[in-house]
């Protein structure tokens, strides 16, 4: 019991710094997701009929292959393939953005559906381009919408990125695995690695709420 | 239909058609607005009122017809053309589609802002008195939200107040009302009128019609089948009489 509280407490530096990678890698991911995942829904409200093709196809490609199974695909895959030198780090950015892109556009898409048809219209009639419209009036209100499915978005691609421990990325999953296997104090290990994850969820659905709070509109609830 | 322009008018619409899911929404619909005209569109829901109001700023393109702004005709084609109409010709809906987001006075500045390109604060300032004469001094910075139905109806016709149009197109704008919230969008529309606006406007309160309307338009299936002063049309055996005295 004592020497498992040593190893716990004399690994934790480095079990941290593996907690700054995986926020970097979730914050990259969840960035990167951002951007692919507005436009994407943008596409599947607005678009014509080929380009929501295209997006609805992109969408169920990356909700229904595993994130496994994308990890490999694209790290030892793809980018082998085209002969993209990346590291690991950037692999699992890409790949867990790519995926969540596919995520997010489905709450943005919920969001924007949810606005009032006619709040573009009468953008429209003020003399506005659809552009403008969508820009100063929709943005705006589907950002906020957004929040509680974004932070919801974040607990679940923050857990997720334990599995880019796969492809050997400096994260708290595999610093944790490296100090377990090595002083064989696996359950103080792993469950110092899962209250780190739990805290990390924590704070962020935290914060997310307090940007939510801040940003509501007085006297509208959805 | 027989409408001659003259001098003073301002709009002209000839031989509107517009096909909605394959049915013919308005059928070869032609009237015209003088300055300081306030004409009324009456009829039966369904009857093609709020599609005719939206293809006279161009909401949905006509498929047929004209639409003469100040002597030039219009064309449905350019891009530029439609946003300038639709600058000119101001919009008030049945359910005020204010923005929910911004306060009263950002609902009101913002289109002055990246439409008009105004800078910020002449903008908020033109705001400021476009929401003052609709009674609204003390509501600048409530959200819709915090709004009553009625409130929220003058600050949408402040907002298109603001971009001075030349024609007010208004589509039912008290029947989301609750009864004692009708008058004080009424007298608004009223005061409108007695300074100058040419207006036309979809609704049902005929006491109002009766009294300040130049004409009505009786509209029904896609067609406008009567149309005259309400004196006139309300004091012969007419279709507009009968839909009339079925009205509470």
């Amino acid at each position: 019991m004592l020497h498992s509280l040593e190893v716990v407490i004399s690994s934790l530096p480095y079990v941290l710094g593996g907690a700054v990678n995986t926020v970097a890698i979730v914050v990259g991911a969840m960035a990167f997701g951002f951007f692919i995942g507005l436009p994407l829904s943008l596409v599947q409200v607005y678009g014509n009929n080929i380009l929501k093709f295209i997006a609805n196809i992109y969408v169920w490609f990356f909700r229904g292959v595993p994130v496994l199974v994308l990890l490999f695909l694209f790290y030892f895959g793809l980018f082998t393939l085209i002969d993209l030198n990346i590291s690991a780090f950037w692999s699992a950015v890409l790949v867990l953005g790519l995926r969540g892109g596919a995520y997010q556009s489905q709450i943005f898409r919920g969001s924007i559906q949810s606005i009032p048809e006619g709040q573009l219209k009468a953008a429209k009639a003020l003399g506005m381009t659809d552009v403008q419209g969508i820009l100063y009036i929709i943005l705006p209100q589907v950002i906020r919408i957004s929040l509680p499915g974004w932070s919801n978005e974040y607990s679940i691609v923050l857990k997720d990125s334990a599995i880019a421990f796969v492809l050997g990325t400096s994260e708290i999953m595999s610093r944790t695995h490296f100090v377990a296997s090595r002083t064989y104090e696996q359950l103080a290990m792993y469950l110092c690695a899962g209250v780190i994850y739990f805290i990390l969820t924590w704070a962020g659905v935290y914060l997310l709420k307090q940007i939510e709070n801040k940003l509501k509109i007085p006297g509208y609830t959805i | 239909m027989d409408y001659k322009s003259n001098n003073n008018t301002l709009l002209e619409i000839r031989n509107l058609t517009k096909v909605l899911g394959g049915r013919e929404i308005i059928k070869d619909v032609s009237l015209s607005l003088d300055k300081g005209d306030l004409k009324v569109l009456i009829g039966p829901s369904g009857g093609g009122k709020s599609t005719l109001l939206q293809c006279i700023n161009l909401l949905h393109i006509p498929d047929k017809g004209q639409i003469i702004l100040n002597g030039k005709e219009v064309s449905f084609k350019k891009k530029k053309e439609i946003l300038a109409l639709r600058q000119q010709i101001g919009m008030i809906f049945q359910d005020f589609n204010l923005f929910d987001h911004l306060t009263a006075i950002d609902n009101v500045a913002i289109a002055l802002r990246k439409v008009k390109k105004l800078p910020k604060k002449k903008a908020f300032e033109r705001a400021e008195i476009e929401l003052a004469r609709v009674g609204l001094s003390d509501k600048l910075h409530a959200y819709p939200a915090e709004l009553s139905g009625g409130q929220k109806q003058r600050v949408s016709i402040a907002r298109a107040l603001a971009m001075d149009p030349v024609v007010l197109l208004l589509d039912e704008p008290t029947s989301a009302l609750d009864p004692e919230l009708i008058m004080e969008v009424l007298s608004v529309i009223k005061n409108l009128s007695e300074s100058g606006m040419t207006m036309l406007m979809a609704t049902h309160q005929m006491s109002f019609v009766k009294n300040i309307a130049k004409e009505i338009l009786f509209m029904e299936n896609g067609m406008i089948i009567e149309h005259d002063t309400p004196k006139r049309l309300l004091s012969k055996k007419s279709r507009t009489l009968d839909f009339c005295s079925k009205l509470a």
